[in-house]
């Protein structure tokens, strides 16, 4: 089993967000950078257990400049044997999944897995669009991801059910809470990680969105306290001012 | 240059994030100067297939041949067919599952910019932006696209659907679905869906936290959420320690969701559950820590302990719903 899992640089989830030049880049200042929980706690380790019962490599894939390394290592620590990283800076979806799709075109991943979104840009647009490139089938939001022969599969939780897709392989999938338990590195992942490799390759695609300018939502105006033991007070509130009933 | 809408219908009605899809994919084609197709995947009454008209769009393409349980591969195969058709620029979906499966794939067929979660209108004084949010919603940014096709998704709940009571022509499109032959076999699994409101379409939400103490007193909870209508919901310290199950979750790792009103009640409001509710519009905040950090997002807010509040509130709820019979 050869997988290619996608990952993606973010900032940890809690960050306080701003902005400088004039509200259009994110203020990285002080910032701590994790894997996106999404692409490390579930798509990486079901990537990792697949490869422990069924044997295989694991290879993980990100785009960024050098300052994403460190991030990098952070995965290869958890097990992943190598890395590649697209030398870029990732503006937007359609060029970074086009550098990745580039980049596995004729290497026989038999799965490129990724997390359902980023928490950052939240697009849930990169792994459905490396499926297109590469004319392959695409599952998103897998909750449980299993091998049968030469298919996966794939469970999704959907408003008040679960559907059991089945698909032959090569296929893409991007995880969901559930696919797989978060792991931590061990001290023999963290020593491991620093001599293992990270392929460097240029990006081959140009964006086909870009930012214009970012926005804090308005401040929430200072919270209403009502007496315990007047609930009336609470439910006619919510009818006449907030209008919600 | 037209405008595509996809649709959906469940048990023969449109989905509610559809009719706002519709109702958004029209107010477009008017500002662009072109006319709204709606496509319809499922079976559709005449009258249902009519509702498409009411919100805006001038034709309705119907796909009713569709099987139940949601095929991707299909749902692309009718979008890159019907673009074909009515020689649509601009692509709409809802920012849903069938969103997440195949906005990506024909934004990338089509080497068209795509603008996930969307929620406004575009702005088209200078080139052609949309706001999303961004930073699971601590922030907005608006987005240009910079290429001539163009693929939205509409976040849910977001740009409200408005009528506007014109007529759209119904043409069958099953031309496209004979013949299909899907790689995928889906087949659905029960499950439990407690009371069956549909926790993301819900748009009154009750949820509850490690301020219960313990499982066995979530009928507060459930009775409240009854006499509401309302879906129940969940922080993740209860869904991890199985008092309540996973799909209850919501937060930056479970689902977001954006109902009109949110109660949480026995939650301290860390940064990643708000990140999962800071969509709703109004928030009441029940917790006995007059410090617990919700506080600070929330609109109302009750200091008091769960279970003795819960249950006077659902009392004030039933007294209103009898005086407003």
């Amino acid at each position: 089993m050869k997988i290619l899992v996608c990952i993606s640089q973010v900032p940890d989830t809690t960050t306080k967000i701003s902005f400088v030049d004039n509200d259009t880049r994110f203020n990285e200042d002080k910032v701590q950078y994790i894997v996106n929980p999404y692409d490390e706690w579930y798509a990486l380790v079901r990537a990792l257990e697949l490869k422990e019962t069924l044997g295989g490599n694991v290879t993980i894939i990100t785009v960024g400049t050098s300052a994403v390394d460190a991030v990098v290592r952070k995965a290869l620590a958890i097990g992943a044997d190598d890395a590649v990283r697209i030398d870029m800076d990732p503006t937007d979806a359609y060029s970074v999944a086009k550098s990745i799709a580039d980049y596995a075109t004729g290497k026989g991943y038999d799965i490129i897995l990724s997390g359902k979104e980023t928490i950052d840009y939240n697009g849930s647009e990169v792994p459905g669009m490396i499926a297109a490139l590469l004319n392959l089938p695409f599952i998103a939001l897998g909750s449980k991801l299993d091998i049968e022969g030469n298919s996966a599969v794939i469970e999704v939780e959907l408003d008040g059910g679960i559907e059991v897709i089945k698909t032959t392989l090569p296929a893409v999938i991007s995880a969901a809470k559930g696919m797989a338990e978060a792991r931590i590195p061990n001290m023999r992942g963290i020593m491991a990680a620093r001599t293992k490799s990270i392929e460097v390759v240029s990006g081959t695609a140009a964006p086909l969105v870009s930012i214009k300018k970012f926005e804090l939502p308005n401040p929430k105006s200072a919270v209403k306290l009502i007496d315990p033991d007047n609930m009336d007070q609470l439910v006619q509130l919510l009818h006449s001012e907030a209008k919600v009933i | 240059m037209a405008v595509l809408i996809f649709a959906e219908s469940n048990n023969g009605k449109l989905k509610k994030a559809s009719l706002e899809s519709i109702s958004y994919g029209s107010r477009i084609a008017k500002m662009l100067g072109t006319e709204a197709t709606a496509l319809v995947c499922g079976d559709a009454s005449p009258e249902e297939l009519a509702k498409a008209g009411t919100f805006g769009a001038k034709k309705v393409l119907h796909a009713s041949k569709v099987p139940t349980n949601f095929d991707p591969q299909l749902a692309a195969t009718l979008v890159q067919k019907a673009v074909d058709k009515t020689g649509a620029d601009t692509v709409i979906f809802s920012h849903d599952y069938a969103g997440r499966s195949v906005a990506p794939r024909i934004s990338a067929l089509l080497q068209a910019g795509l603008i996930s979660g969307a929620v406004s209108l575009p702005d088209t004084s200078a080139g052609f932006s949309v706001k999303k949010n961004v930073f699971s919603g601590k922030a907005i940014a608006e987005i240009s696209i910079n290429t001539s096709k163009r693929v939205i998704s509409l976040l849910p709940n977001s740009v409200p659907a408005e009528q506007v009571n014109e007529t759209a022509s119904v043409e069958a499109f099953n031309d496209a679905t004979d013949g299909f032959v899907s790689g995928l076999n889906i087949t659905k699994k029960a499950v439990d869906n407690s009371g069956g409101i549909l926790l993301t379409e819900a748009e009154l939400v009750v949820s509850a936290g490690r301020g219960m103490k313990g499982p066995e007193n979530w009928n507060v909870v459930e009775d409240l959420a009854n006499m509401l209508g309302a879906a129940t919901a969940c922080s993740r310290p209860v869904s991890d320690i199985g008092w309540r199950p996973h799909h209850e979750h919501v937060g930056q790792t479970g689902i977001a969701i954006r109902p009109n009103l949110y109660i949480a009640i026995g939650i301290s409001g860390a940064i990643q559950h708000l990140a999962g509710v800071n969509g709703s519009k109004v928030i009441v905040v029940i917790n006995k820590d007059s410090e617990a950090p919700f506080f600070k997002a929330a609109d109302y807010g009750v200091v008091g302990d769960a279970m003795e509040v819960v249950p006077k509130l659902t009392e004030a709820f039933r007294k209103f719903k009898l005086q407003n019979a």
